[in-house]
């Protein structure tokens, strides 16, 4: 029988929304005093975490009954979009918080890294930093004095040493946290994706750091959003979404499910009851959603275009009337506005109707987007503003699924039509 | 597979109670390098380094003797002004140092405590131990005042050395202990509720002064507050620690016990509070 190193039971943990304040603690109190009489307090409502949806209950399962096993000396890929759980599964395994329930079982000594230069200290040298650092990691006094000098070397900040690190440019300091984190030789290490940010050299040797840990014969839970080194270094992987593990196997084809399979085809959101509607007493919603311009495939990807649909009850008579919608990339930044004039010279008529466009293929590049809508009056006053209405994600096209995961740099993915002639022999 | 071959296991709950030594044991280096940074990093950048030690009880000994001695005309029970405050400075203040300090502890550290995992009573520890050493540092000082006094013939040197070998160390971890539990309850409660870390510095300054440090016992016995000072468990500690060093203090067998063993429940308290606020405050603070 394989060896374990870490084994993980019926995991859930659940997380309560909202601020705490004064409604908490008369919560704290009922439940407390409901815990004294013996009569004890309500059943909670707890949901599934699914953030495209508004939900009901105070409570939402970040995690629920997660089972899995490493083995020991395998390196283990976690992947998932984000909100899915990974981020809580690291911190319940790296004993910062707690589960629910559940119970998980470790072997041999464990670290983790979800970020470099925990606890450094602004006014000591970079000297007393590495004892700090290392120390805060799980590292003895001599193991670290041991490989002082590598650590030093390996940072490349020697000449800096016996400086404070506030006086550090932010390269120096990440190489010193990271030489220090580099040089833990525990049994068993969690890495989350936040170490692989930085410059690609940063990333490479953060790579190749983890390749030479997992040669070691040790046990590595590596959390990434890059699938091209997750099926590089793992040799399993588990997929998480909304809380709960969807697929476990050889990482290969757990990173061939969540790109293909594992994701919504369309978005779309749709009200029944109009009172539920988002709107108000000029507009409300029916339906919106985004789609595939082609119908014969199931992905918006780059080179399928995207047709986007909205449909909504008018109330106002006798305006003049726009739609528009924005649409913003990950980051923020806001890609187009476009829109229409839906009335003019005040000719506005009560109704249902449907607006829809489409945006061509090969014009956005690859990413997540989530669009505003806007219905105003004569170009100037807001009838109704929804923000982040709907969210969607943009795929690499199928070519260049293979060898090569990497996104093409830009915000725009065009496909011009280039031309390539010889003009003379010289 | 047989069960004992886990070295850790996590559960939703432990025993509250439990204070895991062997686990503290192994973080010892930490603890080490987090007392030394304490001390070190908090003069940092200064003219004059580690002898600001040395200044704030003096200049505080100073204020009060002209204010509580010359002009207020306090009685010291035939002991020195100036000794009597050093004495009862430098002794509130390690009490009044560690509650304050520990009662930040989640507050301060919950970036750490968010990104790695260490036995997280290592904190306070660090604390109560970094003031230890500023402690045993003033001690000295006031060692070195009463021989200064003697020499110049102001007061004579009146220490019990009984006492001293033998009640002082007991004195010292009660009253370091007492910190500890109540700056790591209040810790506790502020990672939910933050009205209690507006509580902390005034409540000091209250208490300090239902404490006899800027009078003795036996001036406030007779006035209508001394029932406060009698039932406050840190009266006993400072008037043996004032009797050992100074020849002077009232306390009885009785009065030393009920304060010890009111430290020892507090502190057994705290830490109850401190394991089950630390498991899942990361979610909350």
């Amino acid at each position: 029988m394989q060896e374990k190193s870490i084994s993980v039971e019926n995991v859930s943990k659940v997380y309560r929304l909202g601020s705490v304040g004064s409604k908490s603690f008369t919560d704290d109190f009922k439940s407390f005093v409901g815990k004294v009489t013996g009569q004890g307090s309500k059943d909670k409502n707890i949901e599934e975490n699914d953030r495209t949806s508004i939900g009901q209950s105070e409570y939402v399962y970040a995690l629920k009954d997660i089972n899995f096993e490493v083995n020991t000396g395998e390196v283990l890929g976690v992947i998932g979009k984000n909100g899915a759980g990974k981020s809580t599964l690291l911190k319940i395994l790296s004993k910062i918080t707690a589960p629910s329930t559940g119970e998980i079982k470790i072997k041999g000594r464990m670290a983790s890294l979800l970020e470099v230069g925990t606890g450094f200290h602004p006014e000591l040298s970079g000297r007393e930093n590495i004892f700090l650092n290392g120390a805060i990691l799980g590292m003895r006094r001599h193991e670290i004095k041991a490989k002082f000098d590598e650590i030093v070397e390996f940072s490349g900040v020697s000449r800096y040493v016996d400086t404070p690190v506030k006086r550090y440019s932010s390269g120096m300091y990440v190489r010193l946290a990271f030489a220090v984190a580099a040089h833990l030789e525990p049994e068993i290490l969690i890495i989350d994706e936040v170490l692989a940010v930085g410059d690609t050299e940063f990333q490479k040797k953060c790579l190749g750091k983890m390749k030479d840990v997992s040669g070691h014969g040790r046990t590595v839970l590596f959390v990434s959003h890059n699938m091209a080194a997750i099926k590089q270094l793992c040799h399993r992987a588990i997929f998480l979404k909304n809380g709960g593990l969807l697929k476990e196997g050889d990482a290969k084809s757990v990173v061939d499910y969540y790109l293909k399979d594992g994701r919504e085809i369309s978005i779309s959101k749709s009200w029944d009851n109009l009172n539920d509607a988002p709107g108000n007493e000029n507009i409300r919603l029916k339906k919106i959603s985004v789609s595939p311009a082609e119908s014969e495939t199931d992905i918006i990807s780059i080179e399928t275009g995207i047709k986007f649909e909205i449909e909504y009850v008018n109330y106002v008579e006798g305006k003049t009337t726009d739609f528009t919608m924005f649409l913003f990339n990950q980051d923020e930044i806001m890609m187009f506005e476009s829109g229409i004039i839906l009335s003019q010279n005040n000719d506005s008529v009560k109704g249902h109707y449907k607006i829809s466009t489409i945006i061509p293929a090969y014009y956005l590049n690859s990413g997540e987007y989530h669009i505003n809508i806007v219905f105003g009056e004569s170009q100037r006053y807001f009838l109704y503003l929804h923000n982040d209405i709907l969210s969607f994600e943009i795929e690499e096209n199928g070519a260049n699924k293979g060898s090569n995961l990497k996104r093409s740099p830009g915000i725009l993915r065009p496909n011009f039509d280039w031309k390539y002639n010889l003009v003379d022999y010289v | 597979m047989e069960n004992n071959s886990w070295t850790r296991i996590i559960k939703p709950k432990s025993n509250p109670f439990e204070l895991n030594l062997r686990e503290i044991w192994e973080y010892r280096d930490l603890l080490y390098i987090l007392v030394r940074r304490d001390i070190v990093s908090s003069y940092k950048q200064t003219l004059l380094g580690p002898l600001w030690f040395f200044v704030q009880p003096i200049l505080t000994t100073i204020v009060f003797t002209i204010i509580f001695s010359n002009i207020a005309k306090i009685n010291t029970e035939n002991v020195n002004p100036t000794l009597f405050y050093l004495a009862g400075i430098t002794f509130w203040n390690y009490y009044a140092d560690c509650l304050q300090k520990t009662s930040g502890t989640f507050l301060a550290n919950a970036g750490i405590f968010g990104k790695v995992y260490f036995p997280r009573i290592i904190v306070p520890l660090a604390t109560i131990l970094g003031n230890l050493y500023k402690f045993f540092v003033q001690f000295i000082l006031l060692c070195i005042a009463i021989g200064v006094l003697a020499i110049m013939g102001k007061a004579s040197v009146n220490i019990q050395w009984l006492h001293a070998l033998v009640l002082l160390p007991h004195v010292i971890l009660m009253i370091g202990l007492l910190g500890m539990a109540s700056g790591n309850i209040i810790s506790s409660l502020t990672v939910k509720y933050r009205d209690f870390s507006f509580l902390v510095a005034f409540g000091t300054q209250l208490l300090m002064y239902c404490t006899p440090v800027i009078y003795p016992l036996s001036y406030a016995q007779n006035s209508f507050f001394g029932a406060f000072v009698n039932i406050n468990p840190i009266t006993p500690l400072i008037e043996a620690f004032r009797y050992s060093m100074l020849g002077s203090g009232t306390f009885t067998p009785l009065t030393l016990l009920y304060s010890s063993a009111f430290c020892i429940l507090t502190f057994t308290l705290s830490v109850f509070l401190f394991n089950r606020v630390e498991k899942n405050f990361v979610d909350i603070i």
